[in-house]
């Protein structure tokens, strides 16, 4: 068991982390005190275009070590520890610090747009430093965004980083019941990869073929969590395959033969070759998860719906949770559109352009997802 | 001084009581261990005869007769067993290569059963087979690495860019192996093919050809291309839906096949193109075959043949260097990577060869499915694996350990009746199944054969489900490979290696 929620400004105005923290309090008897975690996108409006680290260290000399890589691979802009408030309640936290870093330029020889060319970068630089065994961890890597997360009671947690000092134009959270891996700082969510995060309640019956499938690309699990691999399986996909996040989703939790069946040929024959090709890909057992980027956040659901999710919107919010009560706890507008996704159907808000609406994905073929491919 | 020095190997017990002499057992008995003795008017057996087949035991209309396994012993000794003197005593007298039919019956460790499952408590629940739907469909063949998509129309619909290369579909992960018609009879193949066609999946002829009758199953066949090439031709490879190159079999690696003339009837010698009576000699190697690039121009060949409409498949013995010949055939343009334990069966195999060459199918499946993932063309052909496969549990953790499905052979012809009497290569099969004897082969009926297969297979996929269930899986992809839910007792930390598998006790 476990607590997520997610809460989007369709209009891109930043909100006060006290928000998401109040959100996620309300699903504090989802926890038992061994993790939270936040994810906050747009809260780096000095910096937006360097990429922050977020990392934890276990000793000064995990810390000094880790620095000379990212000198060796970085134009270091700025960096300094993490402010927090120390507490009694948070026992021995690890020393957290954070990092502006510019990419140099990237050698032309690698393929890609220039975003790709730095995203493929930045991985090899996580994974470098997770792999290291040097005490290193990184929590999040992505721009102009965080994930401040650690071994507390969300409320705890949301006062140990002094969450109500930031201001996001999206939040994800999560509170934790943990069960295979100890409670551990690196092993609360979100997880993050570049600009990907991830909350997530569930344990997969498949991690283990996830798994050797991440690894066989290059993949290090540094956490050996099913939620790690769920994160890195949506990576692979969308930045590795480029596939929209709708497609991806459906790789993830297709439809089972027997929909998939009495589909229209074309799409019969695109979702066949979806669980062919991505069988490796699938996701099984029982699964809700919140996936943040940089254009918006998807929320998603397991195969036969083995986990609790809602989602719902107001005039400029969306919300994706757990359980109701966390969205009515925080909802500033009249709620409306209150839904409880289908299994495997993905939800997905993102910011709009204009002023126009965008209605969010919710059929599975992807059909109304026109124009707003991440 | 002939056959005194071998003991019989079985006693036949008759109860003479409940004997009616009515002579069934001296009918069904094709190696004539019954006779009348008219003078004494009663029933005789000759042991020495008796193969433990135990036809007469299961038709005896009084249940007189019992076969066990005859208690008289040579001087006890651990090393130079009965099995070693027997041996010797038969070679001396006949100056004969050993044959047996069926899969080795030493006592070599057996993998699967030190194997143990994984299922679900609490934190991910088990699922229900019951009330979700729970899916064992396998495709099988070459994929992409990776899916092309193209947009159509306005709403920029996603559609599948590229066609992919051509699949089996099948509904349960659970095929019926190479038997060739020769090795076994009409009824016998007539009954697999059905069986594949109403389970949804596929029975391979083997090398002996494809009788024109069976046609109407071809959309369930597969058909092989052996080293004798006996009754390929255009037609035979393009009714198929898919063409098997055998290179070798788990049971006798690195040797080839005979089927006597007397077994070549007027319809196998239709069938496998040789004439009437004749000899059918599969040499050892196929001898337009002496490389990996020579098999990828008969996999070439094939293709361009069949019109890159199926799936080519290439069968290889599980031998010590497994992984790095797989890696080769799937790189020489291979569909599907057939590997036979050395358990398999056979129906005429040098006793020597059938139990010391070759490696368990469990090790070679892992070897080969790990060197596959590491070189990062997992994707481009699948496995089956094959030799050994008794039940249920084996194919589930056949498939753990990174077999996308199994072959079953021994197994579909004990369900159709076979008891496993090793004498298959004597044509006197008293159960119908290998034999090319009129008489004999009417013992088998195809309508009954047919629904035992399928109930055979009905019942492995209901249990492979429950065991999926159990594990909180609802789909077989999520189980292939994923040897996490797998653990090992009673094995080496090499072999745990070897297995990619943890020992029992340790968690994730
Ligand atoms: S070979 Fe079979 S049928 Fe013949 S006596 Fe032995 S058990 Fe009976
Ligand atoms: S097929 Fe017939 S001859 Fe061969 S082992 Fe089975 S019963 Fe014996």
């Amino acid at each position: 068991m476990c607590g997520i929620i997610g809460i989007i400004n369709l209009d891109r105005r930043r909100f006060s982390g006290e928000l998401i923290a109040k959100g996620l309090s309300h699903l504090k008897d989802r926890g038992n005190g061994l993790g939270s975690g936040y994810a906050g996108y747009g809260i780096y409006p000095d910096n937006p275009d360097d990429w922050c680290f977020h990392i934890f260290f276990t000793s000064e000399d995990a810390r000094l070590k880790t620095e000379q890589r990212l000198d060796a691979a970085f134009k270091v802009t700025k960096k300094e520890p993490l402010p927090v408030k120390p507490m009694t309640s948070v026992k021995r936290p690890p020393l957290i610090w954070r990092y502006f870093l510019k990419i140099p330029a990237i050698r032309p020889t690698s393929t890609g747009s220039a975003e790709e060319r730095e995203k493929k970068y930045i991985f090899a630089l996580v994974m470098e430093i997770n792999s290291s065994g040097e005490g290193a961890f990184v929590a999040s890597s992505g721009k102009n965004m965080g994930i401040f997360k650690g071994v507390g009671f969300p409320d705890e947690m949301a006062e140990f980083y002094r969450l109500d000092e930031y201001r996001a134009t999206a939040w994800t959270a999560h509170n934790r019941f943990p069960t295979n891996t100890p409670g551990w700082w690196g092993g609360a969510h979100p997880f993050g990869l570049a600009e990907l995060s991830l909350v997530h309640n569930g344990e997969i019956s498949s991690f283990g073929i996830n798994k050797r499938y991440l690894e066989s690309f290059g993949y290090h699990l540094a956490l050996q969590t099913d939620s790690e691999a769920i994160l890195y399986l949506f990576d692979f996909l969308t930045r590795i395959h480029r596939l929209p996040l709708e497609i991806a989703a459906v790789a993830l939790t297709p439809p089972h033969w027997e929909i998939i069946d009495c589909l229209p040929p074309d799409e019969k024959k695109l979702y066949t070759a979806l669980r062919m090709i991505y069988a490796s890909c699938l996701i099984n057992g029982p699964s809700a998860l919140v996936l943040g980027f940089d254009s918006g956040m998807m929320g998603l659901n397991d195969r036969i719906k083995l986990r609790p999710l809602v989602a719902a919107e107001s005039k400029s919010f969306a919300y994706i949770s757990s359980e109701e009560s966390g969205i009515v706890a925080v909802a500033r507008e009249k709620l409306k559109k209150i839904r409880h996704p289908a299994a495997g159907e993905p939800v997905i808000f993102k910011y709009r352009p204009t002023k126009n609406q965008i209605k969010p994905v919710t059929n599975r073929d992807g059909s109304k997802t026109g124009g707003h491919q991440s | 001084m002939r056959h005194k020095q071998n003991l019989v190997e079985f006693k036949i017990i008759r109860d003479r009581e409940r004997c009616i002499q009515c002579e069934v057992c001296a009918r069904q008995c094709a190696f004539e261990a019954h006779i009348f003795d008219a003078d004494a008017r009663e029933m005789e057996s000759v042991d020495a005869l008796c193969a433990g087949c135990q036809r007469c035991v299961s038709l005896c209309p009084t249940r007189a007769l019992t076969v066990i396994k005859n208690p008289q012993e040579f001087r006890p000794d651990s090393y130079w067993t009965k099995n070693v003197l027997q041996g010797i005593y038969k070679q001396a007298d006949t100056g004969g290569v050993l044959l047996s039919g069926m899969g080795t019956d030493k006592i070599y460790k057996s993998y699967w059963d030190r194997i143990l499952l994984d299922a679900s408590q609490v934190t991910n629940p088990s699922i229900d087979p019951l009330r979700e739907p729970m899916e064992l469909r396998t495709y099988l063949g070459a994929k992409p690495e990776k899916i092309e998509l193209r947009s159509v129309g306005k709403t920029r619909k996603p559609r599948l860019a590229v066609k992919l290369a051509p699949q089996l579909r099948l509904e349960t992960p659970i095929m019926f192996s190479a038997m060739s018609y020769g090795a076994i009879s009409y009824n016998t193949i007539t009954a697999l093919a059905r069986a594949a066609a109403k389970s949804g999946t596929f029975w391979n002829t083997g090398e002996g050809g494809f009788p024109k009758a069976l046609y109407e199953y071809a959309p369930h066949t597969i058909v092989q291309v052996a080293s004798g090439r006996f009754g390929v031709h255009s037609g035979y490879l393009n009714a198929a839906s898919a063409v098997e190159i055998k290179i070798g079999q788990g049971a006798k690696p690195g040797i080839g096949g005979h089927l006597p003339g007397e077994k070549v009837s007027r319809l196998i010698s239709e069938t496998r193109m040789i004439p009437e009576g004749s000899d059918a000699i599969s040499p050892a190697p196929h001898h337009d075959i002496y490389s990996i690039e020579d098999l990828a121009q008969l996999i070439g060949a094939l293709k361009e043949a069949t019109r890159y409409e199926k799936p080519i498949s290439v069968k290889i013995a599980a031998v010590h260097n497994a992984a790095a010949i797989a890696s080769g055939i799937v790189r020489a343009g291979a569909d599907i990577v057939a590997i036979d334990g050395f358990r398999g069966g056979t129906g005429a195999a040098p006793t020597r060869i059938r139990d010391n060459v070759g490696i368990p199918i469990e090790l070679a499946l892992a070897s080969v499915d790990e060197r596959l993932r590491k070189e990062g063309i997992r994707h481009r052909a699948s496995i089956v694996a094959g030799g050994g496969i008794r039940n249920s549990a084996d194919v589930v953790k056949a498939i753990a350990l990174g077999a996308d499905a199994v072959y079953i052979a021994t197994s579909a012809l004990v369900a159709v009746g076979c008891h496993m009497c090793q004498k298959c290569y004597t044509g006197k099969c008293n159960w119908g199944i290998a034999t090319q004897n009129d008489y004999l082969v009417k013992r088998l009926n195809p309508d009954i054969a047919s629904e035992r297969l399928s109930n055979l297979l009905k019942a492995w996929s209901r249990e492979i489900k429950e065991m999926l269930g159990g594990m909180g899986i609802d789909a077989i992809e999520s189980l292939r490979g994923n040897r996490l839910r797998l653990r090992a007792v009673d094995m080496t930390d090499t072999e745990m290696t070897i297995l990619g598998i943890k020992p029992a006790g340790e968690s994730l």
